[in-house]
């Protein structure tokens, strides 16, 4: 016992004055201390950008997802359909042409589009004059509207020997090609064009992120003995390691989403060989339906956004550790 | 000062925010006591004269209803926007729909009920009754004024047939001939010789029209008014095998196989192309919207075989269901006005003639008529000395179209059916090797799934 004293006795009895805690900190945070600190005027600057993201953002995502239950045409009354309109959906053959032909432009668009930024940007940094020119020339493509793009590109696809590209393959000896006139042409055509446009934005990221790589390790590398593709490996790669996974999530989310340019170019076919996810959303809604079908397009929306949803998320977890180890 | 300043900074955000808010929701109304009533003038890309011709009937037009102030607006009717359009109240107040369209837009609530206005002007019993069942809904009351009927025909470019060493007098009859044709012209000009729309749609309508014309009955409407689709036929077949032909054997039909019918229109106004069809009324088109030099426009009868008819259409005057009492009651003068007493009384076909001929909009394209047969041979009388398009180069139409079976659409699911006729246009004119048949039977089923919904 006078052991136990003595050690209560060793404690101090008066701690003196420390921080309070944090649930202490909430509690005194009342109304009136929230007005008093400011509170109106943080809300006063808020709102316009809450009043706008709601209006025309959130409000039409919470209203998009109330439709996929009911059957309307946005005159008549809606009707509760429940699950009937994700049933439609799953059951239409046409979702599964839709989901193969999305994945094959995103693998195409993997395969081509997402090196080739890299690529050209790594090259464009060990430029040592006119670093600004070429930078403007990639980033050219970006500034084109993307529909007149399209437009253009639709015009070089002319599928005669007189078409633009077809004249220029004919002075090295290769046949007309149909580009979009045929199936088997139609989708890589279009992930021609979105790689040519959509290449010079990421360029540029590249080479800020570039600037960014400290020199010091270049030199050491050199002192090293190592070559420039070693110093592209071992150094370059690694130090892009964050921005280009953000990167790749970045385009896997767009060409999941492609619809410009199969909408623009072909409009789905031949035959529907171009016929994408988004694209079928837009046929559900407007084109079949005369506006009757906004619940099997709200459906197909809101089941394409979770499974990006939950690919970002499965994405984010594998690759967390990596990109900031 | 700092807190004077943010005062001032949050409260110029909240007038702008206001402002915007506002801007929104701004009032269109006229500001002189009027009526306003916005009308549907032309697609896009109709050229100035027309809109000048526009102005004059709109002048007449206020003159004789002081108290209604058209404004004109430049609107064709589509599907994509349609249903957006309504319900967000941008529709003009009249504006026209093709047949195609009409029933499934009365069926779902989207059109206005204009019955008894169509009784009280005591014209409903001469429309053609073909004609006025395409605005009838299942409950017996009409939806839309039927304003122009037309008329499936070959459209051929006269210059490319004189090129190729063909006599433009003298066109193609039947279908074999019209290979034959298509086939010289190609040889000979580098051109193509036919050509058929394949997208948007368009390439069923226009598939739906050929395989017609070879006898085909794409759609069976039974006494339960249920449908069964009968697309999967022989001459639906014979169709798509003389497209592949004439696509893979002849190569006579070019290299461009995604046309709609705008830029099967721009293709041929461009003299890129020999013949294809469509509805006869599209030479004002060719030439307002498309800039063609009448000069080179041929138009015939589409061949027929195996007792097949030839398809028609036409357009519709029609209102958005949510107008009130008194533009509604504006509305209907105007289509009145604007759309049928060209089509009844000699006076206003004349002024009518006379305002278009005078700003070189065409008149006398052939077209069908939506009234009686006696009303428009003499409608077409009273308008004779103000016909200013080429009628002799359009003689193998206008002499030969009253001795053909007329057949309308199929009623199931339009729209959504020439979808997937579309993918049939497609494969033959893009996959050499496509299976016809098995296409035919899939397109058969898919068809009787959206027939069943």
């Amino acid at each position: 016992m006078i052991e136990r004293d003595a050690a209560a006795e060793a404690l101090p009895r008066h701690p003196g004055p420390s921080k309070p805690s944090a649930a202490a900190r909430r509690r005194r945070r009342t109304p009136v201390t929230w007005v008093r600190r400011g509170g109106l005027w943080n809300l006063a600057f808020l709102a316009p950008m809450l009043v706008v993201f709601g209006v025309f953002s959130w409000g039409p995502i919470a209203q998009a997802v109330v439709m996929s239950f009911q059957k309307t045409n946005l005159i008549t009354p809606p009707v509760w359909v429940g699950l009937d309109n994700f049933a439609r959906v799953l059951s239409d053959p046409n979702l599964g042409t839709a989901v193969l032909n999305t994945l094959y432009f995103a693998g195409l668009a993997l395969v081509f589009g997402f090196p080739l930024p890299i690529l050209m940007a790594v090259l464009m940094s060990e430029v040592r004059r006119g670093k600004g020119l070429y930078s403007a020339l990639a980033y050219l493509p970006v500034v084109v509207p993307p529909v007149v793009a399209v437009l253009l590109w639709k015009v070089f696809y002319n599928a005669s020997p007189d078409g633009v590209f077809n004249t220029v393959l004919g002075w090295v000896g290769i046949p007309p090609q149909p580009w979009l006139q045929s199936s088997v042409t139609a989708m890589p055509s279009l992930v021609i064009e979105a790689t040519w446009a959509a290449a010079g934005g990421s360029i540029i990221i590249y080479l800020a992120a570039l600037i960014a790589v400290p020199p010091e390790l270049y030199d050491a590398a050199e002192v090293d003995g190592a070559g420039i593709w070693r110093k592209i490996w071992h150094v370059t790669l690694p130090q892009l390691r964050g921005i280009l996974f953000i990167m790749l999530i970045l385009q896997v989310i767009g060409t999941a989403q492609v619809f410009l340019e199969p909408y623009l170019f072909t409009g789905g076919g031949p035959n529907n060989s171009t016929l994408t996810v988004l694209l079928l959303i837009y046929r559900y809604a407007f084109q079949n339906s005369l506006g009757g079908d906004y619940g099997e397009a709200t459906a197909l929306s809101l089941m394409l956004a979770v499974f990006l949803g939950l690919l970002s998320w499965l994405y984010f977890k594998l690759t967390d550790r990596w990109s900031t180890n | 000062m700092k807190s004077s300043r943010s005062i001032a900074i949050a409260g110029l955000t909240a007038l702008v925010v206001a402002g915007s808010l506002a801007a929104c929701s701004a009032d269109a109304g006229g500001d002189d006591g009027k009526l306003e009533l916005r009308v549907a003038t032309f697609p896009p890309g109709a050229d100035q004269a027309a809109y000048d011709a526009f102005a004059e009937q709109e002048k007449q037009f206020e003159k004789a209803n002081p108290d209604i102030d058209v404004v004109g607006l430049e609107y064709e009717w589509t599907a994509p926007t349609f249903a957006a359009q309504l319900a967000g109240g941008s529709l003009p107040d009249v504006f026209t729909v093709p047949f195609t369209d009409t029933k499934t837009l009365l069926e779902n609530g989207q059109l206005m009920d204009v019955t008894d206005e169509l009784q009280e002007l005591g014209y409903s019993d001469k429309f053609n009754p073909i004609i006025l069942d395409e605005v009838t809904g299942g409950d017996d009351r009409i939806y839309g004024f039927p304003r122009q009927a037309y008329a499936n025909g070959l459209h051929y470019n006269r210059d490319l047939f004189e090129q190729a060493g063909l006599d433009p007098d003298n066109p193609p009859t039947t279908w074999d001939e019209v290979r034959a044709a298509a086939k010289t012209i190609a040889e000979k000009t580098g051109k193509a010789g036919y050509a058929t729309m394949a997208a948007g749609n368009t390439g069923g309508w226009q598939l739906s029209v050929q395989a017609d014309s070879r006898g085909a009955s794409l759609q069976q409407a039974n006494d339960d008014g249920s449908y069964t689709s009968t697309i999967d036929n022989d001459a639906t077949k014979a169709t798509l095998e003389y497209l592949h032909d004439l696509r893979w054997e002849d190569d006579s039909m070019g290299s461009t196989f995604d046309l709609d019918w705008g830029s099967i229109n721009q293709e041929f106004a461009a003299g890129n192309l020999g013949m294809y069809t469509s509805g006869s009324d599209v030479y004002t088109a060719l030439v307002r919207d498309f800039g063609m030099s009448p000069d080179i426009y041929g138009l015939t009868v589409i061949p027929t075989e195996n007792g097949g008819g030839v398809l028609g259409g036409g357009d519709i005057a029609v209102m958005p269901p949510t107008l009130d009492d008194d533009i509604k009651a504006a509305a209907v003068k105007w289509i009145d006005w604007y759309y049928m007493q060209k089509l009844l009384n000699e006076d206003a076909a004349v002024a009518d003639a006379k305002a278009l001929s005078e700003s070189d909009q065409a008149v006398g394209t052939p077209v069908l008529p939506v009234l009686d047969k006696e009303t428009y041979l003499e409608s077409q009388e009273w308008i004779a000395p103000y016909v200013n398009v080429p009628l002799d180069q359009m003689t193998g139409f206008t002499e030969g179209i009253f001795e053909q079976t007329p057949v309308g659409e199929f009623k199931g699911q339009t729209q959504p059916i020439y979808a997937l006729m579309d993918n049939l246009v497609q494969a033959v004119l893009t996959d050499e090797n496509a299976d016809i048949d098995a296409l035919l039977k899939q397109v058969d089923v898919d068809a009787q799934a959206l027939l069943d919904q």
